[in-house]
């Protein structure tokens, strides 16, 4: 499949697209639908095109599988980091409101730093399955 | 207080990231060692605070409950946080070695963070007083398990996690559709709420569909007779350290939530009148006498023990199904009694796989002689086993035929009589085979004979030990798990069901 031209160049056109929607669904995700989930998913699909297109081989280049893992342990913690800030700043675990002086900012930073944490764990792990899956088939 | 409470489930979820990033086994066992202490001494505390009858309640995020997330800590289930903690910290001390024998160095530190997991899935179980949540940690803990499993260095290693993967699935879907049931009838995920607005939607019809998905479930998940075709090999193959953790917490844990579930979010008045009770007694009597008769019949020391399991298992069924004060008891103290006992049993069987790399009793006899600490370890926590007296085996089957011969039912006495005849004769059978058939020559690993063997392995030996002088201690000083089961089972049987 990587001979065809058309392919390569659409791929090189799209990936960028993608991995820029992915963001927006990130960071806008508190305001209209979206958040952290979907964002990992679309943002992994981005690199799954590439590696569609241009070989696993290509792909692990740009993200090694052991970014991949630790990507997948920090975000896990970034998510847990934010329950247990709120927790030495005197709110109960996962309180964002204690994260700030005001409630309200409270919760903005803690619903934006989770859904972050919750994109990078999505993503990486999406994309350490495909390279499991992928690593099982020999190269044609 | 309600502040260490949360941190029961915090610090697992904040080390177990930690150690999948480390890629060293040395670190990974040091934190994972250092999480189950401060988990051991948190759950100590709490248990001690919460024996006098005092509820702790903590609010996760700030919202109120029954809207939000909400972790209610009484007696019943700080002991299953202590029986869980403790298991688990002595499980790591004991099992660096083996861990280091059965993984590959490349994946150790993704074992124990896996392990970490499960202690954190446990512990958010037997906390939550969110149904939904409960759901949640089930999931982790399960699919942690299912990791571990296949992790065991046998092939069959991977079936077997396969089969569990399978059957554990099907339980958590279940359990899902049943909350899911449960949720649609009341609007509320809270148990306590759930509980309190019980009569308001108890005449639909779709709340017994709900209590019969969320029993099957947790029975898939507790490996209750005959759901229980995935323990006996999952424990065989597991890594030794797994098979301890998950043989003396896992299934456990799973009792626990059917008996919150039965006592405290459906009323115990709803389910008396119907068949269930009638059901738990029979799934448990057959479940004894079956996993015993099973085990007599095994020829590997790992396979018989899990077998036993299933057997034991059965003990805790029937407990809930007498469905009287010292049924549930029985219920309670022998999850505790069971956990410290088997514990005991499987790192004597451990130990044995380190040395000889079999459990094969045909290729153990007379290993008596060349092994004289392991296998007295064998004899001795298999006396807690059968119940004698003056072993912790001994306490909780003692309750559960005063609860038998209370409602006058002979049958389940006579099946816990059964099955405990049936527990002597497959204890004597590792017995005798370990010490008085002395024909052939064992090819002990790297060492000779006599107290290098002990020397080689001294720190599982001890901790080995510290288990079989655990179940001599609290058959004979009960204070610590009878009063807990005894303050939890006052408060479910009380006021009949409503926190």
């Amino acid at each position: 499949m990587s001979d065809s031209l058309i392919l390569r160049v659409i791929t090189k056109w799209l990936v960028p697209v993608i991995l820029l929607f992915a963001l927006y669904v990130q960071f806008h995700g508190d305001y209209s639908p979206g958040g952290g989930f979907q964002a990992g998913v679309i943002f992994s699909s981005a690199f799954l095109l590439y590696a569609l297109v241009y070989g696993v081989e290509a792909t692990s280049r740009v993200l090694p599988e052991a970014v991949l893992r630790i990507g997948a342990s920090a975000g896990v913690l970034l998510f847990a980091g934010v329950g247990v800030v709120s927790l030495f700043k005197g709110g109960t675990f996962l309180d964002y409101s204690a994260l700030s002086d005001t409630p309200l900012a409270g919760q903005h930073i803690g619903i934006i730093v989770i859904e972050l944490g919750v994109g990078i764990t999505v993503a990486c792990v999406m994309l350490l399955l495909f390279y499991t899956f992928a690593r099982t088939i020999p190269p044609q | 207080m309600e502040l260490l409470t949360v941190l029961l489930v915090v610090i697992p979820l904040i080390c177990a990231p930690i150690t999948a990033m480390i890629a060293d086994r040395r670190v990974a066992w040091a934190l994972t060692l250092m999480m189950c202490l401060a988990l051991a001494v948190i759950s100590a505390m709490v248990l001690n605070d919460v024996t006098t009858g005092k509820v702790i309640h903590y609010e996760l995020g700030g919202w109120k409950p029954p809207w939000g997330i909400e972790y209610v800590i009484d007696s019943l289930n700080a002991l299953i946080a202590v029986i869980v903690a403790f298991i688990a910290l002595i499980t790591v001390i004991y099992g660096r070695k083996s861990a280091e024998q059965e993984i590959h160095d490349s994946q150790i530190h993704l074992f124990y963070a896996a392990f970490q997991l499960v202690i954190l899935g446990l512990m958010g179980m037997a906390l939550t007083g969110d149904i939904f949540n409960l759901f949640v940690f089930l999931e982790i803990s399960s699919l942690a398990s299912y990791a571990l499993i296949a992790m065991g260095h046998k092939r069959q290693a991977l079936v077997a996690s396969f089969n569990y993967l399978i059957a554990g699935t099907l339980g958590a879907t279940f359990f899902l559709l049943g909350i899911g049931f449960l949720y649609a009838a009341s609007g509320t995920l809270n148990m306590a709420d759930l509980a309190a607005r019980f009569d308001d939607f108890a005449s639909m019809k779709l709340v017994i569909t709900a209590l019969l998905f969320i029993l099957i479930g947790l029975a898939l998940k507790a490996a209750a007779f005959p759901l229980h075709s995935w323990l006996p090999e999952a424990y065989t193959q597991a890594p030794t350290m797994v098979t301890v953790l998950l043989a003396s917490t896992s299934t456990k844990v799973a009792v626990y939530v059917l008996i919150r579930m039965l006592y405290q979010v459906f009323p115990q008045a709803y389910w008396e009148e119907m068949l269930l009770p009638g059901f738990l007694m029979l799934s448990g009597c057959l479940g004894m006498l079956y996993g015993s008769y099973k085990a007599l019949c095994q020829v590997s020391i790992k396979r018989l023990l899990a077998y036993s399991s299933v057997a034991q298992l059965g003990y805790m069924i029937v407990g809930i199904g007498l469905n009287n004060e010292a049924g549930l008891t029985a219920a309670i103290v022998h999850m505790f009694n069971h956990a410290v006992t088997k514990a005991a049993l499987f790192m004597a069987a451990g130990m044995v796989l380190m040395r000889l790399h079999t459990t094969s009793l045909d290729k153990l006899r007379g290993a008596g002689k060349t092994m004289p600490w392991t296998t007295g370890a064998f004899a001795l926590a298999g006396l807690s086993l059968i119940g004698v007296p003056g072993t912790a085996g001994f306490i909780s089957k003692w309750y559960l035929v005063q609860g038998a011969l209370a409602q006058g039912n002979y049958l389940v006495a006579g099946s816990i009589l059964g099955a405990s005849i049936l527990a002597i004769m497959y204890v004597w059978k590792i017995i005798e085979t370990l010490y008085f058939d002395g024909s052939d020559k064992l090819h002990v690993h790297k060492v000779g004979s006599g107290k290098q063997i002990v020397a080689d392995l001294p720190v599982a030996t001890a901790c080995c030990y510290l288990m079989v002088f655990a179940c001599f201690y609290f058959g004979l000083y009960t204070s610590i798990p009878l009063e807990a089961a005894q303050t939890a089972v006052q408060a479910m049987m009380g006021n009949g069901g409503a926190q």
